[in-house]
């Protein structure tokens, strides 16, 4: 086993991991409708590709994208596409974005597969079959795999990352996934090997997760991957950070603007791993997902295996309903970094990796009021990033912008470390986020305006061209007159053009009235 | 004495001759001052100001001529940066050139109504608008920029403002401060 090393701060939380995986996986059963967000990842939008009144096939293509970054959806389950508009969708913000709405008929039959034995194929091949698959990193960001696949092989990557971390309190799917999957994980990771070609493989998991390391190690004895190891890290929060478990494992940094595989590594999560295998072995595009619905709030914790777009309502009738319907609280991802949710008609999408279901007064609730900053400096002793917290809070409530930046907001993991153990109750990440969302929007607008000069300066200096170009040609016209007068001699004859032009029209008028008469 | 003057005398006219130098070798090509004036104004060439586009407002700033108040486009924000590059007062938004709108306005085309007179494409300060003679118009909402120049030009007023199409990805989480101050108010 290799030497784990450190990352700077960190919290050790309550897992409340128990209530979850007291019950085993299970698969959940079919809504009579799946809403399907276009867009389930980090990127471009897709445009649906299926009309009103379709029938669907299960995995068939629904909305698709030529762009790059970004991932197609696929028909969950056969039915009938019976709405293509707007819907409340899991978002921060709450708002509505573009769905298809699929009425499902209940058979599932499934569109006939192209099964092709993955290991003939060469790497180009297998990302495209990645990406034909609509996959997406499940470990919550939703960043589209294949292209970061394509970008990791083009900078090689001496070191391949499996991530079975789970840091975050209360989601255990990756757990669930991995006491259930392991074989295919480990399979994942050698088609992750046979694309990149890395020199060592890690599988990480946090020491909390006895079964699932465990049933790795079983798997990984029985398909042996070379250079590959399983290692049981400390349980640390936010010990999954993408770039923190590189510096447990390799002691590397990731530098400040670059991404890992500018250091030659690569991190895929463990349900990634098994939606590649599902993908590559039977043509299965990612049409499900292991869902942790837990919380103080729901009768029967547990995961379930979730039919995308499935609406929340449907998992919690599956986990038995609310303890108390009158004051729900939902939340997508956990209590450190997930969002609220505005009710639970929101559809599951690829990045729902748990769905916690709270009593609202158990909520400490997102301010209105707070006390003020004691200079206590817990936030700098936690902040996994070594950031100055609290000096990117005086900016950010100053809306000093600029400043932030100076104190590198945007290497801010948003892990909510500072905020957990802030003595006066800060709501420091929020001050952060709309930070970064009130930069981000000025810098588009930046690049707008600049667009616009651009193409406001290129039409002057077209416009002045074509002046300059008319004036030309008359001046060559009034050139070549001035010679024709010249050549001729005699000034009297062609004396007044003008004149001579009015003496035609009124003779072609009076042969004109001559021949009306 | 005398040596002490031919001595300050030969100094003097030994610097004037180099800075002399210097003032063409390092000649300055156009007004810097500008360029950073116009990177601040927000490009939408629409004349508000009274100006024909945002960089003949700017060379106005720059000469002293116009003050820093009459871009609606670019509202507060901008006159605040104005004033801080300028070292001047901050001023309130001069609502005879119009008032500032949060989300921007982008033209749109009633295609079933457009008699495809070019117009409008002959108006558009950035060449949003595609079309040709006697065929239909469109406008590239990208680029559009919400000046309206291309609405006194329509003949048969077949051009709209609308809001700029908001999605999900505009939207900004809400600064904990300012629901703080909701509080303190109440």
């Amino acid at each position: 086993m290799p030497r784990l090393f450190h990352f700077h701060g960190g919290l050790h939380l309550d897992g409340h991991k128990a209530e979850s995986l007291t019950r085993d996986l299970r698969q959940a059963s079919l809504p009579g409708q799946l809403i399907l967000p276009l867009r389930q990842h980090i990127g471009d939008y897709n445009k649906p590709v299926v009309e009103v009144g379709n029938r669907v096939l299960k995995g068939e293509v629904v909305a698709s994208n030529a762009s790059l970054i970004c991932a197609a959806v696929h028909a969950p389950t056969s039915g009938t596409v019976s709405a293509i508009g707007n819907y409340p969708v899991p978002h921060p913000s709450g708002q509505q974005d573009i769905c298809i709405v699929i009425d499902v008929d209940g058979e599932d039959e499934a569109a006939r597969a192209d099964i092709i034995d993955p290991r003939n194929l060469d790497p180009e091949e297998l990302i495209q079959r990645i990406r034909r698959a609509g996959i997406v990193g499940l470990g919550g960001a939703a960043f589209p795999t294949s292209p970061k696949l394509s970008r990791g092989k083009m900078h090689g990557v001496d070191t391949l990352i499996i991530n079975g971390v789970e840091c975050e309190p209360y989601i255990t799917c990756d757990d669930m996934l991995m006491r259930h999957y392991a074989a295919e994980v480990i399979r994942g990771s050698g088609f992750l090997q046979q694309i990149l070609g890395p020199q060592t493989t890690l599988i990480a998991i946090e020491d909390n997760k006895p079964e699932a390391i465990a049933a790795m190690q079983q798997a990984l004895t029985d398909h042996p991957l070379p250079d590959t190891e399983i290692i049981a890290i400390p349980t640390i929060y936010p010990s999954g950070g993408e770039k923190q478990l590189i510096q447990i494992l390799t002691g590397k940094e990731v530098p400040h603007g670059q991404l890992a595989f500018d250091i030659g590594l690569l991190c895929q999560n463990v349900g990634t791993c098994v939606a590649i295998t599902r993908a590559l072995e039977q043509d299965q595009p990612l049409i499900s997902r292991i869902v942790t619905c837990t919380g103080d709030n729901i009768e029967q914790p547990g995961n379930w295996e979730v039919r995308l777009g499935t609406p929340i309502s449907h998992l919690i009738e599956q986990a038995g309903g609310y303890k108390n319907a009158a004051d729900p609280y939902l939340v997508m991802g956990g209590p450190m970094m997930g969002f609220a949710l505005s009710g639970d008609s929101l559809p599951i999408v690829k990045a729902s990796n748990c769905i916690m279901v709270m009593h609202e007064e158990t909520i400490p609730h997102a301010p209105g009021y707070h006390d003020e900053c004691i200079r206590c400096s817990k936030c700098t002793e936690v902040c996994p990033a070594q950031l100055l917290p609290q000096q990117l809070y005086w900016h950010a409530r100053a809306k000093a912008y600029d400043r932030t930046q100076d104190f590198h907001l945007f290497d801010c993991i948003e892990c909510g470390c500072c905020s957990a153990v802030c003595p006066s109750q800060i709501p420091l990440v929020q001050y952060y986020r709309a930070a970064k969302s009130e930069i981000r929007a000025a810098q588009k607008a930046h690049f707008k305006s600049d667009r616009a000069r651009a193409r406001f300066e290129f039409r002057e200096k077209r416009l002045l061209l074509r002046k300059q170009q008319d004036e030309e040609r008359r001046r060559l016209k009034r050139e070549a007159l001035k010679k024709k007068q010249a050549e001729s001699g005699d000034g009297e004859q062609v004396a007044d053009p003008v004149q001579a032009a009015l003496e035609r029209v009124r003779e072609r008028k009076k042969a004109a009235q001559e021949e009306t008469l | 004495m005398l040596l002490a003057i031919f001595t300050i005398s030969l100094m003097a006219g030994l610097f004037g001759l180099i800075l002399g130098y210097a003032s063409i070798r390092f000649k300055v090509e156009g007004n810097p001052v500008v360029d950073q004036i116009d990177a601040l104004l927000p490009q939408t060439q629409c004349g508000q100001c009274t100006y024909a586009g945002c960089r003949p407002y700017a060379e106005a700033i720059a000469n002293g001529e116009a003050p820093i108040n009459q871009c609606p486009p670019g509202g507060q924000a901008t006159i605040v940066a104005l004033a801080d590059l300028l070292d001047t007062e901050v001023l309130e938004l001069n609502a005879e050139h119009g008032e500032h709108l949060e989300v921007p306005m982008v033209a749109v085309i009633d295609e079933q109504t457009c008699i495809g007179c070019t117009l409008c494409i002959q108006a558009c300060p950035v060449d949003a608008i595609l079309g040709a003679a006697k065929h239909m118009h469109t406008v590239i909402a990208d680029e559009c920029t919400g000046c309206k120049l291309c609405l006194p030009p329509c003949p048969v007023d077949c051009i709209d403002m609308v809001p700029e199409q908001q999605t999900i990805d505009d939207w900004k989480w809400s600064n904990p401060l300012d629901q703080l101050e909701l509080v303190q108010d109440a």
